[in-house]
């Protein structure tokens, strides 16, 4: 993604040297310290950028098929101050439920675009600030969660400064320091901002060997840089990055916008990128140091809860918050359906709220669907027709039709949801984990009526989201606690709170209808995705007649995006089917890929993985208990296929996977160390959706809210892992953190439908 | 109704006055500022709030402050020494063995309280003791190699 670099304002950073102090205060922000108090120099230079990112919200952007990330998900849409009327949507009142997103995937105007992509660094100062004493801070809208961010944007600036990664400062993910380079989410971070912090630090090397030839009477190409420093190639003289922080023209050199054309290190020279690299903040995490967003404290702060109704769709006509109001320090918040308490302990809030919560009367809830109903629901309202357009031509060939069931199912980040909430001034500050640090300021702002400018958003690196976190609901419900107290508040929700108001990724009904021609081709090809998306509706398959399509319904829970998004609803389907579809031709599931597959790099993947995993031997070795299945699919620029084995007992009915081998490719690839590690990530998550993870809900209840009920990953479940990944450095870098997880529940359920003959026609995987 | 319990924690007496049915992690977190032990679900069930007791791995949220009267209680941030990390600390650090991180702690406590009870334990051992952990970033292949480098230098 490049800046839109036209719309360029004016530099309002003052001289290099007045930021070392500014660096750093932001940057022990980003590692999770917390802030220190304000001054009125911060918060105008934290305002002024403000303003100036708002400008581009709108511009266009090519990859609008990503906006879906925006779109997928339902705000809470907390309203206070204004109107009592609108505060019909809020979580707390859990009327929610009922309200469906109006535009799935196509939502339109400026917002999505504002908050998907950013609006990038206007000025080289914005991205990277270079201290007069030798330091280097980088400054990347993104956050870091686990997927590696940290360290490969550290990378990345290293590379082109052509320092250590040990020298780089990184800045992340604080809305009154860093220029907003959209969301952490759809894998953008290599394919957008690493190139965008790449060209900064480009620039800025550029800018050294200039400020050095100009010095010293030389010409470029008599000068050389190494280490951080440019050389005279007689070795005589020498300048740093802190001499030209120190030069009068700095100020005027880093106000400039990044140049477009600045050359960028080609892959065959990378000697940082394409390499292992420890996370920085490491030592901190083994020693329990870092502060997550549920670590944070500030000087007089609260514990806060929040009052939630017995069922989605509850409201409350009553309470008394007499006997919460009575206790010792409690302070106690009700802004119509919102009720919340805060306490100088998380004990004592969770007893003054169990004081006031008996009292409470709650409407009976309007009757919805249950978990049971739930795929018969989405289809009979769903909301276009599904008919197969090629219905009349396919009569009396040989045809297959099967349905597809995807439940809904919960990230489930091990730290659940947190904030801290704290206002002077009617500027509020935040310290929350969310993958939308620019999104989460919109939706504060909006929740609160002030403008944007005086809410600022920091997040830690924080225990994890896999799409989860898009939204700020306990944010606003901490500022909202906050408001009220008049102290800072630290909100965390509990497990079951995260499994029951954390939005969901949604469930999907599929249909499916082929048909083959005499050589046992797929002549005609019909797929519908109802409810959960249209990422990966389309096959990867030459097939001449296809029809693809994602038709909406209305979703009984509250759903949002999740890893790869709907495309690991659409791969299960589509995979398996294929492998009916194989049976029903008579050939082998890979050959029958092969015959279909003209996408180069997918065939790639999926012969690399076959051949690792010895896939034509091990078929033959195939039994009633042993099974061996594979799947492959394409997302998001990159390449995935996967083989499984899996060992059946018939008598437990319980599914064992003994052996995974994942090919995976992703064009050049940043650090190989961490693509593998989110490559595992990704075959653990998606071997718990195959095998257990079901929301379970009835009367606007979730069932199984809890880890205890919901049965995760764990030691146990790993497979024999052999990740095999396919080097493409001639192709650009595509992020790794979802396609891995969209091949593994197919293969699986493909391995568990060749051993025991049954077709699996919904996730998880259960056996007869 | 509060009350004054004490106990060692992390080497250094520790007097705490507080409701003794309130949880051992809340008041690590919350009373102590010692925010290396996590909260990940409140049931036991994940073991990022590990913690050891009298030299045995439990979960600091099932484990009221009342409890711990009189006994020991090590955290994350009481195993390092003055200078160094704890081996296991060290393993962890060398593998790069976490993603979000949030689950180490407890699994470093988990391995560290393994050991402890048996400085020669297997495998076997301390995988049994992890299997009650949860990663939910998936990150066990990493873990498994970490434990390994920490078994290979105790033999």
């Amino acid at each position: 993604m490049k800046p839109s670099l036209q719309r360029e304002q004016p530099p309002e950073r003052g001289r290099v040297e007045d930021h070392p102090q500014r660096a750093a205060t932001f940057e022990s922000a980003a590692a999770g310290a917390p802030l220190p108090p304000h001054t009125a120099a911060l918060r105008k230079a934290a305002s002024s950028k403000v303003q100036r990112a708002k400008n581009t919200l709108g511009s266009p952007h090519p990859d609008d098929d990503q906006l879906d990330y925006e779109a997928l998900f339902e705000r809470a849409g907390y309203d206070f101050g204004l109107s009592r009327r609108s505060f019909v949507k809020t979580l707390g009142a859990g009327l929610l439920i009922a309200v469906s997103l109006p535009a799935l995937g196509q939502e339109s105007g400026s917002r999505g675009r504002g908050d998907f992509f950013g609006s990038g660094a206007r000025t080289l100062g914005a991205r990277i600030h270079l201290g007069a004493k030798g330091s280097i801070t980088v400054f990347a809208g993104k956050v870091e969660g686990g997927q590696g961010a940290r360290t490969e944007l550290s990378q990345a600036a290293a590379e082109e400064l052509r320092v250590p990664v040990s020298r780089i400062q990184m800045v992340l993910a604080d809305t009154g320091a860093v220029p907003n380079d959209g969301m952490t989410a759809g894998s953008r971070t290599s394919p957008g901002t690493v190139p965008s912090v790449r060209q900064g630090a480009a620039a800025a090397r550029e800018l050294l060997i200039t400020f050095a030839s100009h010095q010293w009477q030389t010409r470029r190409a008599e000068v050389q840089m190494l280490n951080g420093k440019v050389t005279e190639i007689d070795g005589k003289r020498s300048l740093t990055y802190a001499d030209l922080a120190k030069s009068d023209d700095a100020p005027k050199l880093f106000a400039q916008a990044i140049p477009s054309d600045v050359e960028l290190t080609s892959v065959a020279d990378w000697k940082v990128l394409g390499k292992p690299a420890p996370r920085p903040n490491a030592r901190d995490i083994v020693t329990g140091a870092h502060q997550y967003p549920s670590d944070i404290v500030r000087p007089g702060m609260l514990y806060g809860k929040i009052l939630r109704p017995p069922a989605y769709g509850a409201t409350l006509t009553d309470i008394d918050l007499a006997p919460a109001r009575a206790m010792h320090g409690v302070a106690v918040v009700r802004d119509d359906q919102f009720v919340g308490v805060a306490a100088p302990n998380t004990s004592t809030a969770e007893n003054a709220l169990a004081a006031i919560a008996k009292t409470a009367k709650w409407s009976a809830p309007q009757q919805q669907p249950s978990s049971t109903e739930l795929f018969d629901y989405l289809r009979q309202h769903a909301e276009e027709g599904l008919e197969n357009p090629f219905a009349e031509e396919i009569a009396g060939t040989k045809v297959l039709r099967r349905n597809y069931d995807v439940p809904y199912i919960q990230h489930s980040p091990l730290e659940p949801r947190a904030a801290v909430a704290e206002w002077s001034e009617n500027h509020l500050t935040i310290w929350t984990g969310s993958q939308n640090p620019f999104g989460s300021r919109r939706e504060l702002a909006q929740a609160f009526h002030v403008s944007e400018d005086r809410v600022r958003v920091a997040i830690p690196d924080f225990g994890a989201a896999f799409g989860g976190k898009h939204t700020a609901e306990c944010a606003v419900e901490a500022a909202r606690l906050a408001q009220g107290a008049g102290k800072p508040v630290s909100l965390r929700w509990t497990r079951e709170e995260e499994f029951t108001w954390a939005y969901f990724r949604p469930a999907a009904a599929i249909e499916a209808e082929a048909s083959l021609d005499s050589r046992g081709r797929i002549a005609s090809w019909h797929f519908i995705n109802i409810n959960s998306g249209p990422n990966a509706v389309d096959t990867p398959y030459a097939i001449e007649k296809a029809h693809c399509r994602f038709v909406r319904s209305k979703p009984p829970l509250r759903h949002g995006s999740y890893r790869a998004l709907a495309s690991t609803a659409n791969n299960f389907a589509r995979e398996v089917f294929m492998d009916e579809l194989a049976v029903l031709a008579g050939t082998d599931p890979l050959d029958f890929r092969l015959t279909h597959l003209e996408n180069e790099r997918l065939r790639a993947v999926l012969v690399k993985a076959a051949e690792a995993f010895n896939w034509r031997k091990n078929v033959k070795r195939a039994d009633g208990n042993t099974g061996f299945g594979l799947a492959c699919g394409t997302e998001k620029g990159s390449c995935v296929a996967a083989c499984a084995e899996v060992e059946i007992d018939h008598a437990q009915k319980t599914i064992k996977v003994r052996r995974v081998c994942e090919a995976f490719e992703c064009g050049a690839v940043l650090n190989p160390e961490n693509l593998r590690f989110q490559i595992q990530g990704a075959i653990l998550m998606g071997l718990g959706a195959a095998l257990r993870e079901e929301i379970q809900f009835a009367d606007g209840r979730i069932l199984n809210a809890s880890f205890g009920k919901y049965r995760v990953p764990r030691f146990d479940d790993v497979p024999d892992l052999d990740i095999q990944l396919v080097g493409r450095p001639d192709l650009p870098s595509a992020g790794a953190g979802e396609t891995p997880i969209i091949a593994i529940a197919p293969a699986i359920a493909n391995a568990v439908f060749h051993a025991t003959g049954q077709s699996v026609r919904a996730l998880p995987v259960r056996l007869m | 109704m509060d009350a004054s319990v004490s106990f060692v924690l992390n080497g250094m007496p520790q007097t705490v006055v507080t409701d003794s049915d309130r949880s051992l992690l809340e008041v690590l977190r919350e009373d102590l500022h010692l925010t290396g032990t996590k909260y990940g679900c409140g049931e036991g069930q994940c073991r990022a709030c590990t913690v050891l007791v009298g030299g045995k791995c439990v979960p600091s949220c099932l484990t009221s402050i009342g409890d711990v009267a009189g006994m020991d209680v090590v955290t994350i941030e009481g195993i390092a020494g003055a200078w160094d990390l704890h081996p296991v600390q060290e393993a962890f650090l060398a593998e790069g063995a976490f993603q979000c991180g949030y689950c180490t702690a407890g699994m470093i406590m988990g391995v560290v309280g393994v050991l402890k009870k048996n400085p020669a334990a297997s495998e076997t051992d301390v995988l049994a003791e992890l299997q009650k952990h949860i990663c939910r970033c998936g990150s066990y292949a990493k873990y498994l190699k970490a434990v390994r480098g920490v078994l290979a230098k105790n033999t």
